[in-house]
């Protein structure tokens, strides 16, 4: 076990130094470093040697892939790539170009992302094992057909909706919560409601409908039978048997997403004014801030590396008959 | 009369491909049974059926929006200019905007409510003595052919009423139309029925497909669009937007929009989930490790980033070459193209790790062995035996993406790497109405539009999309 | 189960009530409400807070409250005036031959080789407390040589317990006016200076050289001959030739003093790693210091305990007595003991916020607009009747700002001086109906340009003498914009009759270039192409990134692009300067994006630009003005006007364009604050309510359903 989870990890150097070379060349396909600088400087009055000077400072005044004025291991290490990706594998992800430390930055702003994903996660996970379960124990009834064109219902509906419509009547109509922003410590909690109710609302469709079809597939086997023709009410066999069977499925799909909870939501961040991952990636964009940018495709792949050695782990926990060879 | 030439975009061109591969598709399937037998079941579905008339109508909207035509502009033949080369307006419209031809010209200045006669905001303009005045000035086009203002309500009614009789004159004409039909087609316990009984039949539903779901479902499109063809040339149906834009114009509109990117990104996914796919569980070894690489590698990275890079670098490539994206329509038809193929490109992973593991399965199998141990290429084996046997996951992933890309588009829109900002599309109408909703009167009917709009499509689909798979998954098909 | 249920969920509830206040919706912890503290928003978080570097308006928000430069304009009175700050006066020039001998001060130009300004400073003025000037016994500076180790336990500023404040000398001006020209600050307006200030360039040059050998060379240790310290108090600036407009620029912050300690002190060793920089920590002798600084969500200004004597300003213009301006005349300044800015950057929540009391002040939305503001019955701009029953009052004022639709002259169809080119921009220039664009987009809030100077600035007229007749006509004592026929007219003339090109026969095709691609943009897109059309002229628009429209502009690729500016001080210079040939964006990489390049037009400016407001100027102005309405470089936009909207607890709210140092002036009440947030922030609470029983009404007959179902099972 142990030396299959090394060998993954292994795995994942060639993997992180093609992202790295893909974001790259996708970023300085579109951004030279000229109009970095020039984003950085501001509109008026940019000299060019002001340009020069800010490229200097940031070592952007190096060819990108290749130095032709070096020679030997020299024409590749003196380069842009090069001096920029070799710190990010000993998680030394260096100074935004606005001169922030970009490990405090996201250090600092992966709390507010948490706050957010992770009780979203569990109270959204909870609320459709519950849903599914209804919809499964009242199948064939008036209560699934509802219970099921109501979630493909909701799963039809935009993410946009639901944050406008949530703001607009929570905030704005009925005063309940405030309608964005973010507090540091346990002040945080009434900025933290809507978006959660939001996201979880959001994804209980999708979600409920999903683990609906998991849940059939168990409750039509043998087991559920014998269990029942041992006296046990439904609600027991639901609980204790079928739960934990249909968990399986459940859990190994949902084991991955985990690690990249870290990276926050985009678009509920923006919305409600959360100082968190997600937002911080936008921002890096539309900023044009190369630094920030590569630090956290670098951060998110590790995690969905991450997921994806987790997944393989929770299988061999789950089932005792999986082997990682 | 003025000439017209034809102008197929490049997103056309990929649609009529696509049409054609559907086309295609059927012939292949109704001479295979394990293919067309799923399908007989979903005829029978009430609901199903209902969803497909629904994207039908979608569909032939979105279609006749992606015939573009140019037309020829008149020239003062006065000048001396005796060129007979035919010019043809820059204005690039679609059967769909020449139908819709009022409602894309009549532009108001500003907001107005649905049915309004009234502009949403206020005026200024000089009243008696040079005093200004605040009023509500009237539309320049929204109800301007009544003469006072009471007879609107009755002028609605009376232009409603006559869309019903349409909608009742068509009505009836398709039920005689499917009573001929259902007679001469394989109905085999329907050949010696009268007509007046298969129309008794037909209207208490006593018919193996529900064609009387499928009419009353039909009827509200139907009376949708004669409403639409009475009213919409004297009123603003949906209000206008901030530019006094017709708001259902550019709701239909966008239906084309919608419709590309959920369809088109699947064609562009296809080929690169299928071969790769296949070819990686087929062959195992460094060729599924290579594969392996490219998706997980691609996968590992936050498609948003991909995305703006994609859009960025083609903005790029537009302005480098601004002579071959001469217009407006070309520029944002291109945009279009790019979006997709870089959903698709984001998208296909997971599609070709499922056909992966799926093949590794079928390989093993007694008849691929033999096939193998007798000598059969490797290309045939994988397109003969395996790819046939994909079929079904690669058509349940394909209706299951559809509303999920049609609805990532708003979402893109917000970041700003949607489609372009000059384009129809349901996203920008979300994005726009994001702002309106601080206003006071609310501004509700763009949002109001884009969700009616959208939330169909993607019911339909999904509704749709669910019985495809409940058709086609063995494992359901079991239980 | 259900009574279980219910009752659980009613203590909850009960519970809710009473531990969170009444205002459920408060963004702010229970603990300030009632206190003397400011809420506003930041947009973005600022670039950089370094008074050498910073150039935007959003980082002047902060800058300006905490560095205090030489000088700053009177609060109150219009035209805007300077008037001392931590100087005694404001110095006039002293002009010097090329040998150094004093001039008068009526002199020809042409002999003025220097400008001397001398600044006295006030003294006594203390620093804010910083950790920068703490001091041991021996009078060393306490934080000297730390190092990493020693910031283990602190992660910002507040971290360093020991504070101290030091007198403001001049010496301290000078070391600022030297980092202008530090080559690792690119300092934005180093270029311009060194074309005035005496020695700057070589200054640079030596400390370049320097900065070979060791990596941060200390600034004092050089010499910078423009610059001389007189006395602790005074020192002198010289610079070359006669340039009025220098004063101004010495009442921004680029002029502020800078503590040399403070430089010292955030460059040891690990401060950067921790993100504790100058460009992020102010130090200064201003009425507010930065306390909190968390660029990700929130910043705070705090009063400066040790601010200097300050007071309210006693006179201002004709209708600040009435307008209640001077109520607090002769007051210490400042008058808020503290300013909450929150990261804000939707502007849905910002404004419903404001509406909910949360925000103290707010612009307008164009949303937000007609629930906001009429138009009264005077035709003047007043808050509508729900916001005067608020209280909140509006304040409007004309920025000293231009939007403007610029023609690229380089560009072979819209450009150069031929009379084909020139009818054609007139004739778009009179379609583009700017009125129009105001009220839709603006509701209102502008005015169109009959030029490129903002009424307000020296040079500009209202009225039939400030009026560009090649677009409108003066009808009935007001400017009408000329009939849509006369462009076509014009455009005929030029040789595109009904938009077809007499030579080739072809429409004619224009292109728009713009780095817009949002919602609004695409409005405003769309009325652009509109009015286009209106000569039957095809627009089409080339939307790409800012990067690239900026490249385009840089080369001279674009046709036809809006742009704005914003001034730097009120001197028609600093609109004109625009459209001077030297300054050309191509090539030259200045600000004139048209790349107009007219001799007539660059000699009368080179003469009108350094004298000083007198009727001469004001005729080689509008002689300029009429050269530019003909050749119509631009079609001319429009200039916006800012309106502000105000609670009725702030007081003393102003507009001024030109100080930002302003937040000192304003003053709040608290007390009629918490009573209004009570008042409109009552939580609705019926629909909690409903929901439950709605819950507990859909789980009955699940109930019912589950035990007929268990029935049904045991037989």
């Amino acid at each position: 076990m142990i030396a299959y989870i090394i060998r993954r990890l292994l795995y994942a150097i060639p993997i992180l130094i093609g992202i790295n070379l893909l974001t790259f060349t996708l970023f300085f396909m579109v951004n030279s470093p000229d109009d970095m600088a020039r984003v950085h400087l501001g509109v008026k009055r940019v000299t060019t040697e002001a340009i020069e000077a800010w490229k200097t400072d940031r070592g952007y005044d190096k060819p990108l892939l290749y130095n032709y004025k070096e020679s030997g291991i020299k024409s590749f290490s003196n380069t842009i790539f090069f001096q920029h990706t070799v710190r990010l594998f000993v998680l030394d992800f260096g100074r935004a170009d606005d001169g922030r430390d970009i490990g405090r930055d996201i250090r600092q702003r992966m709390w507010p992302s948490l706050a957010i994903a992770v009780p979203t996660f569990i109270v959204g996970i909870l609320l459709n094992i519950t849903f599914a379960m209804l919809l499964a124990f009242f199948r064939g009834t008036y209560v699934d057909v509802w219970g099921v064109v109501l979630s493909v219902a909701m799963m039809s509906i935009s993410i946009m909706f639901y944050i406008i419509l949530g703001q607009l009547i929570m905030s704005k109509l009925w005063h309940l919560l405030p309608i964005s922003g973010y507090d540091s410590g346990l002040r945080a909690l009434k900025f933290l409601i809507l978006p959660v109710i939001i996201g979880v609302v959001s994804g209980i469709g999708a979600g409920s409908r999903l683990y609906r079809t998991f849940y059939l597939e168990e409750i039509n086997k043998d087991y559920v039978r014998t269990a029942r023709a041992k006296g046990l009410s439904s609600l027991q066999v639901l609980f204790k048997h079928v739960l934990r069977n249909a968990m399986v499925p459940i859990l190994t799909g949902v084991v991955a997403i985990i690690p990249l909870l870290f990276m926050g939501s985009l678009v509920m961040e923006s919305f409600f004014g959360i100082p968190g991952l997600g937002s911080y990636t936008i921002d890096a964009i539309n900023q044009q801030d190369f630094a920030i940018v590569r630090a956290m495709v670098f951060l998110g792949s590790i995690l969905y590396i991450f997921g994806l050695v987790l997944t393989d782990i929770s299988y061999t926990l789950v089932d005792p008959r999986v082997r990682l060879e | 009369m003025l000439d017209f030439t034809f102008k197929i975009l490049v997103t056309d061109a990929l649609l009529y491909l696509l049409v054609t591969a559907i086309i295609i598709f059927i012939v292949y399937a109704r001479k295979h049974e394990h293919l067309s037998a799923p399908w007989r079941q979903i005829k029978n579905k009430k609901l199903a059926m209902s969803a497909l008339v629904i994207l039908g109508f979608f569909v032939i909207t979105g279609f006749l929006d992606s015939v573009h035509i140019r037309q020829e502009i008149k020239i003062d033949n006065t000048s001396k200019n005796q060129q007979q080369v035919a010019q043809y307006s820059n204005e690039v419209l679609s059967l769909l905007d020449l139908l819709l031809t009022k409602m894309r010209q009549q532009t108001e200045k500003t907001y107005s409510a649905p049915f309004a006669i009234n502009s949403f905001t206020k005026e200024v303009a000089d009243g008696e003595q040079g005093k200004p005045v605040l009023y509500y000035p009237r539309l320049k086009y929204g109800g301007a052919h009544l003469q006072a203002q009471d007879s609107r309500i009755y002028d609605i009614g009376k232009r409603l009423l006559w869309a019903l009789f349409w909608t009742l004159s068509v009505l009836v004409f398709c039920i005689l139309l499917i009573a001929k039909i259902t007679d001469s087609k394989n109905n085999i316990e329907n050949k010696h029925i009268n007509i007046a009984t298969r129309l008794k039949n037909i209207i208490s539903g006593n018919t193996n497909t529900p064609w009387l779901t499928i009419l009353l479902v039909m009827s509200i499109p139907v009376f949708f669009i004669s409403s639409i063809a009475e009213l919409g040339p004297y009123y603003h149906i949906m209000g206008t937007d901030q530019v006094g834009n017709d708001v259902l114009y550019k709701s239909i509109k966008s239906i084309r929009t919608g419709l590309l990117i959920g369809t088109l990104t699947t064609l562009i996914i296809l080929p690169f989930a299928v071969v790769f796919g296949i070819t990686a569980g087929y062959f195992r070894g460094w060729v599924d490790d290579l594969i392996q690489y490219i998706y997980t590698t691609l996968s590992s990275i936050p498609s948003v980033l991909l995305i703006v890079a994609a859009i960025l670098s083609l903005q790029v490539y537009m302005t480098n070459n601004p002579e071959s994206f001469a217009t407006l329509i070309d520029r944002s038809d291109i945009r279009l193209l790019f979006l997709v193929m870089i959903l698709g490109v984001t998208s296909w992973t997971g599609l070709c790790r499922l056909l992966r593991a799926e093949t590794m399965k079928l390989r093993e199998l007694d008849y691929i062995q033999a096939a193998n141990s007798l000598g059969v290429r490797h290309r045939r084996i994988m397109s003969r035996h395996i790819f046939p046997n994909l079929m079904h996951i690669v058509l349940i992933t394909v209706v299951l993406d559809f509303s999920g890309l049609v609805l990532a588009e708003a979402v893109l829109s917000y970041i700003g790497v949607g489609v372009d900002p000059t384009m129809d599309s349901w996203g920008n109408m979300i994005n726009g109405a994001r702002l309106e909703m601080a206003r006071e009167p609310l501004v509700w009917w763009n949002l109001t539009a884009a969700f009616v709009f959208m939330f169909i499509l993607v019911l339909a689909a999904n509704i749709f999309s669910d019985a495809v798979r409940d058709a086609f998954d063995p494992r359901l098909r079991k239980a | 189960m259900v009574p279980f249920y219910k009752a659980l969920i009613i203590s909850v509830l009960t519970g809710m009530v009473s531990v969170v206040q009444a205002q459920w919706n408060n963004p702010y912890p229970v603990a300030s409400a009632g206190k003397n503290i400011m809420y506003s928003f930041f947009r973005e978080r600022p670039k950089t807070l370094d008074p050498a570097r910073s150039y935007s308006s959003n980082e002047y928000v902060f800058v300006a409250q905490i560095y205090e430069p030489p000088f700053q304009y009177n609060y109150l009175k219009r035209p805007y005036e300077l008037e001392p700050l931590t100087a005694v006066s404001v110095p006039r020039p002293v002009y010097l031959d090329k040998q150094n001998r004093q001039l008068p001060a009526n002199a020809d130009k042409e002999k003025i080789a220097y400008s001397v300004y001398r600044v006295r400073l006030k003294k006594g003025i203390q620093y804010q407390p910083h950790p920068a000037f703490a001091k041991n016994d021996d009078g060393t500076l306490y934080y000297d040589g730390i190092n990493e180790n020693t910031l283990d336990n602190i992660d910002d500023i507040a971290g360093f317990k020991k504070r101290g404040s030091r007198e403001l000398i001049a010496s301290d001006y000078i070391y600022q006016i030297k980092r202008l020209a530090n080559p690792s600050l690119h300092s934005p307006i180093y270029g311009l200076m060194s074309q005035y200030i005496v020695g700057l360039k070589d200054f640079r040059t030596r400390l370049l050289n320097a900065k070979k050998i060791t990596d941060k060379p200390d600034l004092e240790k050089f010499s910078l001959s423009g610059v001389k310290l007189i006395d602790r108090y005074t020192y002198e600036i010289k610079i070359k030739g006669k340039y009025p407009q220098f004063i101004f620029w010495m009442a921004m912050p680029f002029f502020a003093p800078m503590p040399p300690e403070a430089d010292k002190f955030f460059s040891q060793p690990g401060m950067k790693e921790k993100n504790i920089t100058l460009d992020w920590y102010a130090v200064g002798t201003g009425a507010y210091m930065l306390t909190v600084n968390d660029p990700n969500r929130k910043m705070v200004l705090a009063r400066n305990p040790n601010y200097h004597e300050e007071s309210y300003p006693a006179q201002g213009e004709k209708n600040d007595q009435q307008a209640g301006l001077l109520k607090d005349a002769g007051k210490l300044l400042p008058l808020i003991d503290r300013i909450e800015f929150s990261l804000e950057k939707e502007s849905i929540p910002n404004w419903n916020k404001f509406m909910q009391g949360y925000y103290d002040l707010s612009g307008i939305s164009a949303e937000a607009f007609d629930q906001a503001v009429q138009f009264s019955s005077g035709g003047d701009t007043e808050v509508t009747d729900d916001m005067k029953d608020r209280g909140i009052k509006l304040s409007t004022s004309v920025a000293t700002s231009v939007y403007y639709f610029g023609f690229n002259m380089l560009d072979p169809v819209v450009g150069g001086t031929s009379e084909r080119a020139r009818k054609l921009r007139q004739a778009i220039s009179i379609a583009i109906d700017f009125e129009e664009f105001i009220s839709i987009f603006r509701n209102g809030r502008g005015l169109a340009a009959q030029g490129p100077i903002p009424p307000g600035i020296f040079g500009a007229a209202d009225g039939q003498k400030g009026l560009n007749k090649y677009v409108y006509d003066w009808v009935n004592g007001k400017n009408k914009r000329k009939n849509i026929l006369a462009a076509k007219k014009l455009l005929a003339e030029a040789g595109y009759p009904d938009g077809v090109d007499k030579k080739n026969g072809k429409k004619l095709l224009l292109h728009y270039d713009t780095s817009g691609t949002s919602p609004e943009e695409k409005s405003k897109l769309d009325w652009i192409r509109k009015q286009f059309r209106k000569l039957n002229i095809e627009l089409v628009i080339r939307s790409t990134d800012y990067n690239r429209f900026q490249e385009k502009m840089r080369k001279g690729t674009a046709q036809m692009y809006m742009w704005g500016w914003n001034a730097d001080y009120p001197d028609p210079e600093n609109f004109l300067f625009l459209l001077y040939g030297p300054n050309k964006k191509v090539g030259l990489n200045g600000e004139n994006a048209s790349n107009y390049d007219n001799p007539a037009f660059n000699r009368l400016f080179e003469k009108m630009k350094d004298i000083e407001n007198s009727p001469q100027r004001l005729s080689l102005i509008n002689r300029m003005l009429e050269i530019l309405r003909r050749d119509a470089p631009w079609s001319w936009g429009f200039f916006p006007k800012d309106f502000t909207l105000q609670h009725a607890w702030v007081k003393n709210k102003k507009s001024n364009l030109m100080a930002n140092n302003t937040l000192k002036y304003l003053r709040l009440d608290p007390v009629l604050r918490e009573i209004k947030r009570e008042e409109w922030n009552q939580p609705v609470v019926w629909p909690i309510l409903v929901f439950i029983l709605l819950l507990i009404a859909s789980i009955i007959p699940a109930v019912l359903v589950y035990r007929k179902h268990e029935r049904q099972a045991a037989l």
